[in-house]
């Protein structure tokens, strides 16, 4: 692009890099700082990202995670092939690089105590798009809380449907849709938390349907993508558009949960209800 | 089918001489009575309802509005709702349940609008909660997808018993230019995206998204609006006779099941 730009850069690998970037106010860290705060910037206190496994030992009583439906994971029923080459190769290579099988994790555990069935999407995991495996898990977890009178707990962290799987990925979200339905008719509890980023066709199913939908500092949460937006209206946005806090300000999250109180508040809220 | 490419059905989808809702309303109902608003901020124009009769039967009529003129077109958005417009299909949907009506829609729209307000009054919620509401409604649910069926803004009124879906009209997760301008990094490769992505009628029955294939007149709908009226109306009175016949509570319990089978492969 511009002349400053040096393309002969070696590429470093991720793993060996030495300095972190905040996303939100391009703030540089040491690497192992980053981490030790858990991924929290120390300047701005936007909540980064975590892996499904980091936010599950952030929320989980240690030991009591009891995965399930590991065995639902993608599905390549279209055959579909883009630019980069077939789908399946890119799920597997994906499914090698995370050691997951699908992009929410599912599971059974304690959270302070209370018993939960408990989800969490991983971003990097094909950018934690919502696919037939994905929505398979989701609309077992639903029935198996009504089964166990379970409450649910899902962390949210989606671009959206996945497109690799066309038309039925999106039929995900009425079936996600439809089975917290069916939990909430239960009189059962669903706590959604919508992490950074929550948008596109999670956002407008299983993510926004919470009895409850909290978020951390700076989460990005919208339906579509803020330079569609800004092509359709001709307009710039707001710097904060589709921020936590704008979403609060306009009535669409009922709490910013900093993430080390974040486990004590899904506990408490439980609490309150009985659970 | 023969020699037609999905990116040919796309087009046909879109074709501005294309039966929009007006037509369907006008050819296939009488005294449709139009109700207004969401009862909070608007009165959506891209999404409009109201009750109707279809031959013998009562109904309330649910469907994007993408305008039939110019200036139409503007108000309407061409046809992508705003979060009031998904509100206001709950509201009159919800008439239709406590007055044991059937629910007919018809879906034509790129997609739900992507603007600022949008996003401020809840696009993703209102969306949401419209899959959640049409999953549980007490009453028979018909959709008839006529021409574009754009991804969520699309389902939010396409949640129902049986789903019907004109020869020529497409339903996708994504349009075909969304999909190669980040799958292929060109747009331009729309019609291999199209391909890729299965989104004819003939594609989406395989899949068990739908149920109905209505046939269209020689060279598309948009050569004959009273005769694909027609052949729409039928189907949609072969289908309520159909769903008649089963008790709210059951009619529940399969709306369930159609959905939960959706992409289950394990």
């Amino acid at each position: 692009m511009g002349w400053f730009e040096n393309k002969e850069r070696p590429k470093i690998p991720p793993e060996k890099e030495l300095w972190a970037v905040c996303p939100k106010c391009k703030s540089h860290f040491e690497k192992a700082a980053w981490r030790k705060n858990d991924s929290i910037c120390p300047k701005c206190n936007y909540h980064g990202r975590l892996s499904a496994r980091e936010r599950i030992t952030h929320t989980a009583d240690a030991g009591t995670f009891n995965e399930v439906f590991r065995e639902v994971t993608y599905s390549d029923h279209l055959g579909f092939h883009d630019a980069a080459g077939p789908y399946r190769g890119k799920a597997e290579a994906t499914i090698a690089r995370t050691g997951e099988t699908e992009s929410v994790v599912m599971g059974a555990c304690s959270i302070c105590g209370h018993r939960v069935m408990l989800g969490v999407m991983d971003f990097a995991f094909l950018g934690g798009s919502l696919g037939t495996g994905t929505g398979e898990r989701i609309a077992r977890a639903c029935e198996l809380a009504v089964r166990e009178r379970l409450p649910l707990v899902i962390f949210s962290a989606s671009g959206g449907a996945r497109m690799h799987e066309g038309i039925l990925s999106l039929m995900q979200m009425a079936k996600t849709a439809a089975a917290i339905g069916r939990l909430k008719e239960a009189g059962l509890p669903y706590i959604s938390v919508l992490t950074d980023p929550t948008t596109g066709g999670v956002s407008a199913s299983y993510a926004m349907l919470g009895d409850i939908n909290i978020t951390e500092p700076k989460a990005l949460i919208g339906f579509a993508g803020r330079r569609v937006i800004e092509n359709t209206i001709h307009q710039k946005l707001p710097a904060d558009f589709q921020s936590a806090e704008y979403l609060e300000k306009h009535g669409f999250i009922d709490r910013i949960v900093e993430r080390g109180e974040m486990k004590g508040f899904i506990a408490k809220m439980l609490d309150y209800w009985g659970f | 089918m023969s020699g037609k490419t999905a990116m040919d059905c796309v087009k046909l989808a879109r074709d501005p001489a294309r039966p929009h809702l007006s037509d369907f309303i006008g050819f296939m109902c009488s005294d449709f009575v139009e109700l207004h608003g969401d009862r909070f901020v608007n009165d959506d124009r891209g999404l409009i309802g109201g009750f109707a009769r279809i031959g013998g039967e009562k109904v309330l009529i649910l469907g994007h509005n993408k305008g039939a003129s110019v200036e139409e077109n503007m108000t309407a958005n061409f046809g992508m709702a705003n979060p009031d417009g998904y509100r206001k299909a709950m509201r009159l949907a919800g008439l239709a349940e406590k007055f044991r009506l059937p629910v007919v829609t018809f879906v034509d729209t790129p997609g739900a609008y992507p603007g600022r307000e949008a996003e401020e009054r809840g696009q993703a919620e209102a969306i949401a909660r419209s899959l959640e509401f049409f999953a549980q409604l007490k009453t028979p649910v018909v959709v008839v997808i006529t021409g574009e069926g754009g991804s969520g803004g699309a389902l939010a009124i396409a949640v129902g018993d049986r789903v019907l879906m004109m020869e020529n009209a497409v339903y996708s997760v994504i349009s075909p230019e969304g999909c190669a301008g980040i799958l292929w990094r060109d747009g331009s490769k729309a019609p291999e995206a199209a391909e890729a992505l299965k989104i004819t009628a003939h594609d989406l029955k395989r899949l068990g998204v739908v149920d109905v294939i209505v046939k269209e007149p020689a060279g598309g709908a948009q050569k004959n609006h009273r005769a694909a009226c027609a052949a729409v109306k039928q189907a949609v009175l072969a289908a309520l006779a159909e769903l008649k016949k089963i008790s709210p509570e059951e009619l529940l319990g399969l709306r369930y099941g159609k959905l939960r089978a959706m992409g289950n492969f394990y």
